[in-house]
């Protein structure tokens, strides 16, 4: 009896084993897939190599020294594709001098990746689709930001301000425009 | 000991089992190289196999229907629909230079957006395919046993033919709806004065059941927004076509910001039976129109183009019932139908959110006249009394939504590159997938319908940058196929398409390949130049013009030397293919011809028009390799001066 369990035994570990060498054909798929993650992580428009065109929104930003954490931001939102994207869009951005302005704390807990959704969230309230300058903003009384919420658009004398933030220079971008802005939009919601 | 080693045993089979279960992860892992996963496998097919489904992607702006097998994405074939086509002489012979006629003359290309497949209870049926052109308002129908371009017909009242073509769930019609309001009818107007003056139609094509021939039923006369897109009503709503609208603000200039002020734009909801019984009963307003309707004659494989005259309109405040206004955020783009024909999906290309109403809620807001204002007299329902729920966050840029038989839906993202897939009914996201780059529609097969068949959905993307070999600054577009069955999204494999792909349909290959056609019969061909022997061949002068009666059939043209021809004569080969054999066509070309080739299936007469302009010999050869002496097969006309006394003669075969 003992004997023949045991066969059961080494027997089914065979077929386990067997059936696990069919698998070990693509064995060489744990390294390939555990690249792909990294590739999923990386990949998309963004992460196009392209020094012919003029420079997009993304790029804008990454190469300004005033907009480190802006872009620290984006980058831990994963928000990178859709900065990339054909657009157009209007990204209102904020100051490294805007993000210090906030609550000490607050843009350290927003990295945070349990804070994901809300940072991009706050991210998002700074993308408008469209490609206005500051001068045709004065047109508006308000824009639709990517959040879903509209940030009021106030003109006062030579200055525009959007969701209570002042424009203070625009670089024009392959895929719309940056408006740097003194201050970070907050939300309502 | 024997124990020890029995655990042994049972730790290696643990081990074994874990290091499997391992592998099965990695097989479904989310990679997108083809060799991290099995994808390669599952989207082969081998040499001499079919594909599981027909897609019937639209060729935009080359104004074609192409046809790809999936899951190989093999390209299959394209269909000549609103463009000439020299490849087979669409649009070049004088059979079918008739079918791109229209009210602005013959025009020879348009921008093909939406193709819909027939429908029988709300299930693909297989029968046909219709297909929108865009600039020039046109509808197609393709039949899907020829797979050729049977009928066109002009939509008059219209500009930007866009939320069309999509078919009621009996085929019973098929929908125009202007992107472009105009002045009905046409006129001398300034600009300006746009608003409350220029209209938007919505056209009802009844569909023939038999024959497939399209009439317009009637025209119903909107205010002026632009209607981007449509769908039919399903099953419990069947008899209702929802359509969206954007520039509510009735905006003539730089719509981009003009036409984006208003929070809500509108989703038209048409009860369309209503205003069927109306116009049945001797409703609407006859008024005076110009539009083509061209059809292609399956015996005389000649093509007629008529124009038609009046058109029957309907203003919607004669029909109590038949109209309403469903708010909806953010310039609504793709307007969609979940199976089962309660949620109408209004995918606010601005907004945030998608926007979800209830059809049975919109019923009930009907009835108890829950009413927030109207619209140059249209009820316009309220918001909240009618919507069944949002789904939030779920991406930037919503375009468009296809559904599974899960009850599963997929929507597209322009902005954020992505497809997601959310439950209908609790709104919650249960997957993303990016997309390479910037997907307008997806597609399910079936996914439209009542019936859809969730095994794959294919992104059609605006934009591919680096996804392939560079090709100069000019780059394909591309459809991206995903497996669906599992509880996520998988992409197997991305090809390039034609023109761009807006929306696509596909359909069980079972349901249409049992019926394509292999050749046409010689006996019914009834084309009046026909030689359906070589008795019949002959050439025969009318004037300047020459009427060459000509067969061909493996490997010579009957007659192959002809004389007698003169600068200045127009001379008309009209050429029959007397193969009846299956994948035996024969091309026909002659030098300095002003148009194109001829391509002739088995059993067709076609007719090419060629002008000689020079004295000399020229020769006329078959195009297509079609046999083992397709090199032989050839022939040679004389033309000779304008005042030559000539006869004409005509031979095969003589010294």
């Amino acid at each position: 009896m003992k004997t023949i369990l045991k066969m059961l035994f080494v027997s089914s570990a065979l077929l386990v084993f067997a059936a696990c060498k069919n698998e070990t054909a693509t064995g060489t798929s744990v390294e390939s897939s555990t690249k792909s993650d990294v590739q999923t992580k990386n990949q998309g428009q963004a992460f196009i190599e392209d020094d012919e065109s003029e420079p997009n929104l993304l790029q804008i930003a990454i190469g300004s020294p005033d907009h480190t954490t802006l872009v620290a931001a984006v980058q831990a939102a994963g928000l990178e594709n859709s900065l990339v994207n054909a657009g157009p869009l209007m990204v209102f951005a904020p100051t490294n001098a805007a993000f210090d302005a906030l609550p000490p704390g607050t843009v350290e807990e927003l990295l945070k990746p349990e804070n994901k959704e809300k940072l991009a969230y706050i991210l998002k309230n700074h993308v408008t689709p469209g490609n206005y300058s500051k001068d045709f903003l004065k047109k508006f009384k308000k824009v639709g930001q990517a959040s879903g919420e509209d940030a009021a658009v106030e003109v006062k004398g030579e200055d525009v301000y959007v969701g209570g933030a002042k424009i203070l220079a625009s670089v024009p971008a392959g895929n719309g425009i940056v408006h740097v802005v003194d201050k970070v939009i907050l939300p309502a919601n | 000991m024997k124990k020890s080693i029995n655990i042994l045993f049972f730790l290696a089979i643990a081990a074994g089992l874990v290091g499997c279960n391992n592998g099965n992860d990695r097989k479904s892992g989310k990679g997108q190289g083809g060799l991290a996963t099995n994808a390669a496998e599952r989207v082969y097919v081998a040499p001499g196999e079919h594909d599981e489904y027909y897609a019937f992607m639209s060729g935009g702006f080359s104004g074609q229907l192409s046809v790809y097998g999936l899951p190989s994405g093999r390209m299959l074939k394209v269909l000549p629909v609103f463009s000439q086509n020299p490849e087979n002489g669409y649009g070049y012979s004088e059979e079918t230079k008739p079918m791109l006629n229209t009210s602005y003359g013959f025009v020879p290309w348009d921008d093909s957006h939406h193709p819909d497949i027939s429908q029988t209870n709300g299930e693909l049926d297989g029968r046909w395919i219709f297909i929108n052109g865009n600039n020039t308002p046109r509808i197609a129908r393709i039949d899907l046993k020829n797979f050729a371009t049977e009928e066109i017909i002009e939509i008059p009242n219209s500009a930007g033919n866009h939320s069309s073509s999509f078919i009621t769930e009996n085929t019973e019609y098929v929908v125009a709806g202007t992107r472009f309001s105009v002045p009905i009818p046409q006129k001398d107007m300034p600009i300006n004065e746009y608003k409350g003056n220029f209209k938007g139609s919505l056209t009802f094509i009844s569909v023939d059941q038999e024959t497939g021939r399209m009439g317009i039923k009637f025209q119903l006369i909107m205010p002026g927004f632009n209607y981007d897109l449509s769908h039919p009503g399903r099953d419990k709503s069947h008899g209702w076509f929802f359509f969206t609208t954007y520039n509510t603000e009735e905006a003539h200039s730089l719509l981009e910001v003009n036409a984006s002020q208003n929070d809500k734009d509108f989703i038209a909801a048409i009860n369309w039976k209503v205003i069927e019984e109306y116009v049945n009963n001797g409703g609407g307003k006859m008024v005076p129109a110009n539009y083509a309707h061209n059809v292609m004659d399956e015996n005389t494989h000649m093509a007629t183009s008529t124009m038609l005259k009046e058109v029957l309109t309907v203003n919607p405040l004669d029909v109590p019932g038949a109209v309403y206004f469903l708010p909806t955020p953010k310039s609504p783009h793709g307007c969609d139908v979940d199976p089962t024909g309660e949620y109408i999906i209004g995918n606010g290309k601005l907004s945030a959110d998608l926007t979800v109403h209830s059809f049975t809620k919109m019923l009930d807001a009907i009835k108890n006249k829950k009413f927030d204002g109207e619209a140059y007299g249209i009820p316009i329902l309220n918001f909240e009394d009618i919507l069944a729920g949002v789904v939030k966050q779920p991406g930037l840029g919503p375009l468009h939504t296809e559904f599974d038989e899960k009850g599963n839906a997929y929507t597209t993202f322009f902005i954020s590159s992505e497809v997601v897939k959310w439950k209908v009914g609790t709104w919650e996201v249960l997957d993303r997938q990016p997309v390479f780059y910037s997907v307008g529609h997806g597609m399910i097969p079936g996914g439209n319908s009542r019936k859809p068949f969730g095994k794959y959905f294919v992104a059609l993307n605006k934009i591919t940058k680096d996804r392939y070999l560079p090709t100069g600054p000019e780059l394909t577009q591309s459809a991206q196929l995903f497996d669906i069955s599992g509880d996520k999204m998988e992409l197997l494999l991305d090809f390039p398409t034609i023109g761009e792909p807006h929306y696509a349909a596909a359909i069980p290959a079972e349901l249409i390949k049992n019926n394509s056609r292999k050749i046409y019969k010689l006996a019914e061909n009834k084309h009046p130049y026909a030689a359906h022997s070589d008795g019949d061949t002959k050439v025969v002068r009318d004037g300047k013009e020459v009427h060459v009666y000509m067969n061909m059939i493996r490997s010579h043209f009957n007659p192959d030397n002809i004389e007698g021809v003169k600068v200045g004569d127009k001379v008309f080969f009209h050429i029959t293919n007397l193969e009846q054999d299956f994948d035996v066509p024969h091309g026909f070309a002659v030098i300095g011809a002003n148009n194109a080739e001829l391509l002739i299936v088995p059993g067709k007469t076609e007719t090419l028009v060629w002008e000689p302009k020079q004295v000399g010999v020229w020769p006329f050869y078959c195009t297509d390799f079609c046999s083992a002496l397709h090199q032989e097969m050839q022939g040679y006309v004389r033309v000779s001066p304008a005042d030559s006394d000539i006869e004409l003669s005509w031979s095969l075969g003589e010294d």
